[in-house]
């Protein structure tokens, strides 16, 4: 049944490139949100191509169809003291609404990580193979189901963050790790210049950190590993021992009170080294200083040029004008192969054209 | 790959192309002088560049493949030829872009955990450089000590850290090459991710394919507190395979896992005396790293699995010297085997862990069929094999059997779910294999890819991807023709 699926989604995609009709592909909907809005399309459902198609927990590999509810991958892992370790966002809203499911396909194609990922790699870090139906409507498999894999170009790690645009995916293997025998977190009183650099001296040295999110002066840092490991990084770091697992999910899945309402929300994806910027506006800061959240600030012009002066790069991550481009511009060089790139999986351009840049 | 000959007057034309740019750059025109260059560490081929340039810049590495571009002639990138799938074996009709001379750390910031280096420098240059700040490099092939970070992204290196570490592309922020068109793209960034696809990752690996590396900055860790190291001696390679799952499947991810099979215990016996254990079938070197405690702690967790599992002696490292002298064996294996006779040749295939037995049976059974000698010496906790094929060259034929044996092995990590390179590229090598790993539309696909990098294919043709031409002639297509020989397998 599953590869009468991927055949009829071939053709799906074949009869659409000979009419050059867009497609929009949807798993479970709950990244809907992210990402520029595209022109018309008709939607391409794949949440139903779900189930895992193997897993070898003493191989440390995961193979799953792309639309497997994310919840449900990590509870099959979980099962075996494993996770996903960069530990995606689910971002499935809440309230009393009809919860939109995420699928772990959207987990690769957002390539969106969670606080973990400083510290332990981003999902195209644990991607080892991908299949995908390109815009020729040809089901093609890249990568593979073990840990070393040279062979080819890493087409498979292509796929995470290309938002649907150069493939549809209908089946992924991931690197898996297990889940760290013992979790805290510790809590400082600092403000933001002191919390990034306190942050980074601390990435210097062999402590178990796993998550640093700094707001309204106060820094939190979870640390994770063997109990011992845990037990005398917290002997050295000092600080306020706090139960905050609902805080670190909530950061994730940006339940917490600094991502309400809908002021336009900015992601500045900066060397974690880099000085504080626009002190003006509220920020949250992630990833070691590698991530800084900012609401609602009235120039996207000066949000970009910021990020870029750092050496980084801006998204609109939510809301706002998105006319304005969701995603930093690329230079022209970039451009170019990125152009290339989508005519030559995406020839008639029909996958989420738009979605990414304007192409 | 083919030796072509370039085009009459080819050769003056490029000569005085390159002679014309700024600053001016050096130049390698004279047999005498071309002659290292003939081949990298595939020392099996060899061919002559037409020319070598050894510029210092990245403008110049721009002027040379702008030059190249113009005339069409191809342009093979070589590091420090350790290469040893021939990736940077040079092409009679193109220039061998040398880059060796481009070899400074250009910034190394201690709190940033990044260093920002040219392609020239050495891979163990950029842990020492680290050291005093507490920081390393992961990735360490086992030629480390001489390869650059130029071959390293070009081929993704591995190493013996990898089940832990990662491979190269797990440790880089970004890379930054010339393009075909002479154009300076760059990938990653200083910060954690970049804007667009992820290019790092097809350029990572991709054999001098996609570009010319001109820059990378890679990312530092910090050295752990404590490392344990222990070898335990099995009467079996099932044991010892088994013991690698087991320790894996208790949440234990050791920093190295490595595993040698009896002829290479014998070899190093022989060569170093180590006084291994007598008898034993299968060594397994295991290395767990973290804080004081944590470390101690895997230590004799994974102790007491290799006990359970039937080893027949474990020895704990009490100290540096004790731990240096374990790792001198997996280390200095290949130097060992090359008493067994003078020849061998080294293949890469990686397959899922708990086929490890089966696939060692086969490689023996094979390696009887061909009357050959093969040692294995691997990474265990990867499933990243890596049989030595004894052959004597002075042997008439005896080269092409052994080439043929490692093909049919490779063959087999495809068939047990595998692939026919981990880390040591396909370069020309296994071009072949790459035949049967993928069907004629991923092929078609990493030409693709390459279009939109090198429209032109003058950056390393021939090499790391077969044409489809070839596949069809060697046959490989045709056992796929959407029939698998085993379709039960996942194929990726």
């Amino acid at each position: 049944m599953e590869e009468t699926f991927v055949a009829e989604l071939c053709e799906r995609v074949r009869d659409h490139a000979a009419r050059g009709r867009a497609l929009r592909i949807r798993g479970g909907g709950s990244k809907e949100f992210y990402g520029a809005p595209g022109g018309e399309a008709e939607v391409l459902e794949v949440g139903r191509h779900a189930g895992i198609v193997a897993y070898e927990p003493k191989e440390l590999v995961l193979t799953v169809r792309s639309g497997t509810a994310l919840e449900e991958v990590e509870a099959a892992l979980a099962a075996e003291r494993q996770m996903l370790p960069f530990e995606p966002p689910h971002f499935e809203g809440s309230g009393t609404q009809p919860r939109a499911l995420a699928t772990i396909g959207g987990a690769v194609a957002s390539g969106l990580s969670g606080p973990r990922r400083p510290y332990a790699g981003a999902v195209r870090d644990f991607v080892l193979g991908t299949r995908i139906v390109n815009g020729k409507g040809e089901d093609l498999a890249f990568g593979g189901r073990v840990i070393k894999n040279v062979a080819g170009y890493d087409v498979s790690r292509l796929m995470a963050g290309a938002l649907g645009t150069l493939g549809v995916i209908t089946e992924v293997s991931f690197k898996v790790l297990p889940r760290p025998a013992a979790e805290t977190t510790l809590a400082f009183e600092l403000d933001q210049a002191a919390a990034i650099e306190q942050a980074n001296r601390w990435a210097g040295q062999p402590l178990p950190l796993s998550a640093t999110a700094w707001e309204d002066g106060r820094l939190r840092v979870r640390l994770s590993g063997a109990a011992t490991a845990v037990a005398a990084a917290k002997a050295k770091m000092g600080g306020e021992e706090i139960d905050a697992m609902q805080y670190w999910q909530d950061l994730r899945d940006q339940r917490l009170p600094f991502f309400a309402g809908d002021r336009p929300l900015w992601r500045l994806s900066v060397p974690q080294t880099t000085e504080p910027f626009l002190p003006e506006h509220g920020q949250l800061v992630e990833w070691g200083g590698g991530v800084r959240w900012i609401r609602g600030h009235p120039d996207p012009l000066a949000v970009r040029s910021t990020a870029e002066r750092a050496g980084g790069h801006a998204t609109l991550f939510r809301g706002g004008d998105k006319s304005i481009g969701v995603f930093h511009p690329l230079k022209p060089a970039l451009a170019k192969i990125h152009r290339r790139l989508k005519l030559a999986f995406d020839p008639a351009g029909i996958l989420n054209p738009g979605r990414m840049y304007d192409f | 790959m083919d030796a072509v000959a370039a085009a009459p007057g080819t050769r003056e034309r490029t000569l005085d192309a390159l002679r014309a740019v700024r600053p001016a750059l050096a130049i390698v025109a004279d047999d005498e002088g071309l002659k290292p260059f003939e081949t990298d560490a595939f020392i099996a081929h060899r061919e002559t560049p037409m020319l070598a340039v050894m510029p210092e810049s990245e403008e110049q590495v721009r002027a040379v493949v702008r030059a190249c571009r113009r005339l069409g002639v191809p342009v093979v990138t070589r590091g420090a030829g350790t290469g040893i799938s021939g990736g940077a074996i040079p092409r009679s009709d193109g220039v061998l872009l040398v880059m060796t001379r481009m070899r400074a750390i250009v910034s190394l910031d201690p709190v940033a955990r990044t260093a920002t280096v040219e392609p020239g420098v050495r891979n163990l240059a950029v842990s020492e450089a680290a050291a005093p700040a507490g920081l390393f490099y992961a990735p360490d092939p086992s030629s480390q000590s001489i390869c650059s970070i130029g071959g390293n992204v070009a081929e993704n290196s591995g190493g013996v850290h990898c089940l832990k570490y990662g491979l190269t592309t797990h440790n880089l922020l970004a890379v930054r090459t010339v393009d075909a068109d002479g154009d300076v793209v760059e990938t990653g960034s200083l910060a954690l991710d970049a804007p667009g696809y992820d290019l790092m990752a097809l350029v990572t690996g991709s054999e001098g394919n996609l570009g010319v590396v001109t820059r990378v900055c890679v990312r530092l860790l910090p050295l752990p507190e404590r490392t344990e190291t222990l070898l335990a001696a099995f009467a079996s390679v099932r044991q010892a395979a088994e013991a690698v799952g087991e320790i894996i499947g208790a949440g234990i991810v050791p920093a190295a896992l490595e595993m040698m099979d009896r002829i290479v215990i014998e070899a190093c016996e022989r060569s170093m005396a180590l006084g291994f254990p007598r008898g034993a079938e299968a060594l397994l070197l295991a290395e767990v790293d973290g804080g004081e405690e944590e470390a101690r702690e895997a230590l004799a967790a994974v102790r007491a699995i290799l006990e359970r599992c039937g080893a027949t002696e474990v020895r704990v490292a009490a100290d540096a010297v004790e731990r240096e002298r374990l790792w001198k064996s997996r280390k200095g294996a290949f130097t060992a085997l090359a008493t067994i006779l003078p020849d061998f040749y080294t293949i890469d295939g990686t397959i899922p862990r708990r086929r490890l037995p089966d696939i060692l049976e086969r490689v023996y059974a094979l390696a009887a069929e061909y009357g050959l000698v093969v040692g294995n010496v691997f990474h265990a906790g990867d499933g990243n094999i890596h049989p030595c094929i004894f052959y004597d060259a002075n042997q008439p034929g005896e080269l092409e059997r052994g080439e043929e044996l490692g093909g049919r092995i490779l063959e087999a990590c495809v068939e047990a779910g595998g692939t026919i390179t981990g880390e040591h590229g396909v370069g020309i090598e296994k071009l072949r294999q790459m035949c049967v790993q993928f069907r004629a539309p991923e092929l078609a696909a990493f030409h693709d890819v390459k279009g939109a990098f090198d429209p032109g294919g003058i950056l390393n043709p021939g090499k790391a991807v077969p044409t489809l031409k070839r596949c069809a002639e060697w046959g490989g297509m045709h056992v796929h023709g959407g029939q698998m020989p085993r379709p039960d397998i996942p194929r990726f």
